[in-house]
């Protein structure tokens, strides 16, 4: 099945302008494609593998450009081809799958008008039969309700229905090779599957070519036939998938591959402190749905409480409610046991100092226009009223903590940090103040894996220096097993086990635990493969409509 | 649709409040205008008896609040009283002209809004070129110039120079519509001159910040024409902010051509409320001042409609 040389990259580098010049940002990488085979691309943002899988389109982002190097596509030369040349073979070649569906479909149009865009337009077919195709295509992606699903707009589909619809786009022309670029990153694991299968679909059934681009080690074994390991631009390794995963060769892959497992176990006994008690807690937004419901959990001192669930599982508004933000409808929330007001207004600062919170995404938690010193002054100030030299203090000592050297930290803008290092602003921002438990919502998600493991053994040596609880929202099942003293399984608002880690990650499983852990991808080439058949008969009954 | 009338309904409701609000300051700002209709009426040669007996027929001897309260209560019966300069009613006074203001800001608005967003989105195309550049220079130039000024050079060039065109806008009831667009191209090129550059300008920076989008660069690598993509991806997702920008500007097309009718000689709502003021003819006045509020508010409102209208999330909502 596999063939000739399709896609033929040698010597590419790309440059992007930066800090007022041109900085290569993908370092001398070569690369050949075979007829129906999956490569897989793999390393860490700002390892240029989305650039690459761009090019290979001969297609430069804005303020990036392909400085020198061959791009051959069917033995095209894609550089330096003029501007209709490179029109005429994007989409009808080579497509392209991008990361975030949600924000790659134009939210005007239908979904269905923006599939056949692209045939119409490369002069294949007629607007009747894209749509007729596009329907069948819809159909063979296990899309529910393919007949109708097309006429809708993008905001009415869910994530992975999206991103199911924009891979069966990029079929649209039946190209040759289709650039993934983290088709899978932004779904939960649940989801990841059914895009995964339909990936797996389009590069097994259809025997398409594809540029696989992943930070997950697991999700590329499922799908790639070989790996390239790429960092900062420039090839790490490359070889035959199944090998690459079991006999890595470089320090860098080992570092990806290597099982997180970051903790001692904690025993958790009934006579530690208390710290917070929510109690049949039920809110709503609308004041009609319950978006939450009999909610009742306990987060003992000094150790850590993970809430796990999908998307709209209720796992952030119940962040919400414990914060004040969100007022129950019933239900009490008593912190040392003192109940807690409802509302975030009538709470005293007393209160509000000692439960704090870190966010998903650092970049929007922080003041764009403050400087590090600022940000971590404040609660100095609003809290302590500590101020000038002893506030200089105090922020160096906390910048020290969370392993940020002060003196060339503390006078940078927020925004000149990378993600890891602005979450770590947030941590420093949120010990400022003291808390006894701190509320951590998907703190890791929006961060590579080596750096958000960095941020939880930070937050971990920061618990067992200081003995600070967590309650820790997350959908990703590495990361509790990483980090949890107790998990708490939360689905449609309710929460379905909670329990010791031990004791809700060792069987029997409750039912809906046992689906979650078992989306998780392993590093084991078959894994899809076996739970694709397993799921096989179930899945085709659970998915139409 | 739900959400829609929803809105319209809520709006509607606020937008009286609104004009409330306005007739109390019209109604005060007209009060502390300095003269007297009377005296300006009857002359510098009238005895203060007749000025007084006048006053008294007027009710202008009355104190501010009760005045106020007899010409709401006529207003909320649809009566704009009658004019004290002329004794003919407002509403007739009003309703003729009224509509030529209209028919003069309509002409403008045709040729300037398709005019404007023909210009935004090739200047978006061909952003940072030299032609970008010249767009840009041209608009802004014809906007820094008064419109007076603008509406002389129309008139030396084209009624005066080239003769192709009447340097005074007269129409009258009797003309056909072709005459009536004839006598007001001028006025509406005046027009178009000062309103384009602001329009132009929202819809090119509206595009241009839509560019950025994911599904843009998802366009551009599906290989879709770049113009195509700047008229159907880019376009209509940056219709929100040039829907708002368009509605400011036929507001100030309505309410903002009092010096382009003076010039122009225009028999129109603007030039009847200079008239008015100078004759210290009150009723006019405040009924000229609500209308034009009036104007305002409605474009306003269908601007939140259209906008809301365009937007697929908006308008299939379930709220």
């Amino acid at each position: 099945m596999q063939g000739d040389n399709i896609l033929k990259i040698e010597n590419l580098f790309i440059e992007g302008y930066y800090e007022e010049q041109w900085n290569t940002i993908v370092d001398n990488v070569s690369l050949n494609l075979k007829r129906g085979e999956v490569l897989g691309l793999i390393g860490e943002s700002g390892a240029g593998k989305s650039t690459i899988g761009l090019a290979a389109m001969g297609y430069a982002r804005q303020g990036c450009r392909l400085a020198s190097g061959s791009i051959k596509l069917e033995g095209q030369e894609l550089m330096g081809a003029d501007d209709e040349t490179l029109r005429a073979l994007r989409g009808a070649k080579i497509a392209y799958v991008a990361q975030s569906a949600a924000a790659s479909f134009n939210p005007f149009h239908k979904i269905i008008r923006q599939y056949a865009e692209s045939p119409v337009q490369h002069g294949i077919m007629g607007y009747e039969e894209a749509e007729r195709e596009a329907i069948e295509i819809y159909r063979r992606l296990f899309l529910p309700d393919p007949e109708k699903i097309g006429f809708r707009y993008p905001h009415e589909l869910s994530g992975g229905q999206l991103q199911r619809a924009m891979v069966a786009m990029a079929m649209a022309c039946e190209p040759e090779i289709i650039v993934f670029d983290e088709p899978t990153t932004a779904l939960d694991v649940t989801t990841q599957i059914e895009v995964l299968a339909a990936v797996k679909e389009i590069t097994r059934k259809m025997n398409k070519a594809a540029l696989y681009i992943t930070h997950d080690l697991a999700v590329v074994a499922q799908v790639a036939h070989r790996i390239m390991v790429l960092k900062g631009g420039k090839l790490v390794e490359e070889g035959e998938a199944r090998s690459l995963i079991k006999n890595p060769r470089e320090k860098y892959t080992r570092d990806l591959l290597s099982v997180r497992t970051l903790r001692e176990e904690k025993s958790l006994t009934e006579d530690m402190d208390t710290i917070l008690r929510v109690k049949g807690v039920e809110a709503s937004y609308t004041g009609k749905e319950r978006v939450l419901e009999d909610i009742n959990l306990t987060v003992k001192r000094g150790r850590t409480v993970a809430v796990v669930g999908e998307s709209g599982s209720g796992k952030s508004t119940l962040a919400k409610v414990i914060t004040g933000i969100l007022p129950p409808l019933k239900g009490t929330i008593s912190f040392f046991g003192n109940d807690l007001s409802a509302d975030l207004a009538s709470r005293d600062r007393d209160a509000l100092r000692r439960l704090q919170m870190i966010y998903q995404m650092p970049d929007t938690a922080l003041n764009p226009r403050q400087t590090v010193r600022t940000t971590i002054g404040r609660p100095l100030e609003f809290y302590f009223g500590i101020r000038g030299q002893e506030a200089e203090e105090r922020i160096r000592g906390l910048l020290t903590k969370i392993k940020l050297d002060p003196d060339s930290y503390i006078d940078r803008m927020t925004t000149d940090l990378s993600g890891g290092e602005k979450q770590r602003i947030c941590i420093a921002r949120a010990l400022a103040a003291e808390p006894d438990l701190i509320i951590c919502d998907e703190v890791t998600s929006a961060l590579d894996q080596l750096v958000g493991e960095g941020i939880l053994t930070l937050l971990q040596d920061l618990q067992n220096e200081m003995n600070i609880s967590y309650l820790f929202i997350t959908h990703d099942l590495a990361t509790v097993k990483a980090i949890a003293d107790k998990i708490i399984i939360m689905l449609e608002g309710r929460i379905v086990e909670q329990g010791e880690k031990k004791q809700i990650l060792a069987p029997p499983y409750h039912e809906y635990t046992d689906k979650l852990l078992a989306s998780v991808p392993e590093m084991d080439t078959e894994w899809l493969d076996k739970l694709l058949a397993e799921r096989a008969s179930s899945y085709l009954e659970t998915v139409p409509n | 649709m739900k959400n829609v009338l929803l809105l319209v309904g809520k709006r509607s409701l606020a937008s009286l409040v609104t004009i409330f609000v306005i007739s109390i300051i019209i109604f005060i700002g007209v009060e502390l205008l300095p003269g007297d209709v009377a005296e300006t009426v009857l002359g510098q040669s009238a005895t203060p008896e007749t000025v007084q007996a006048f006053r008294q027929e007027l009710k202008l001897d009355l104190p501010p609040h009760v005045r106020y309260g007899a010409w709401l209560k006529d207003l909320s019966h649809g009566d704009f009283g009658t004019s004290l300069a002329n004794g003919r009613p407002v509403a007739e006074l009003i309703g003729w002209r009224f509509a030529n203001t209209l028919f003069l800001a309509g002409m403008a608005a045709l040729i300037a809004v398709p005019l404007a967003i023909v210009l935004g989105m090739l200047a978006a195309f061909y952003r940072n070129t030299f032609f970008d550049k010249c767009i840009s220079i041209v608009t802004l130039s014809f906007i820094s110039f008064p419109e007076f000024f603008i509406a002389y050079i129309l008139i030396a060039l084209f009624a005066v120079q080239l003769n192709i065109f009447p340097s005074m806008a007269t129409i009258n009831e009797s003309m056909g519509l072709g005459a009536k667009i004839y006598a007001v191209l001028l006025p509406a090129l005046t027009l178009t001159c000062v309103v384009t550059a602001h329009m132009m300008r929202q819809t090119r920076a509206a595009i241009i910040n839509v560019l950025s989008k994911a599904y843009i660069e998802m366009a551009e690598v599906k290989g879709v024409r770049r113009l195509r993509i700047i008229m159907l991806h880019a376009f209509p997702n940056s219709l929100s902010p040039v829907i708002n920008v368009i509605a400011l500007n036929l507001a100030y097309l309505v309410v903002g051509v009092v010096v382009v009718e003076v010039v122009f000689v225009y028999p129109g709502l603007g030039q009847l409320l200079v008239d008015s003021v100078a004759k210290r003819d009150i009723p006019v006045v405040q009924a000229s001042g609500l209308i034009f509020a009036s104007a305002y508010i409605f474009l306003n409102l269908m601007a939140d409609v259209l906008s809301m209208l365009v937007n697929p999330r908006l308008r299939q909502s379930q709220q």
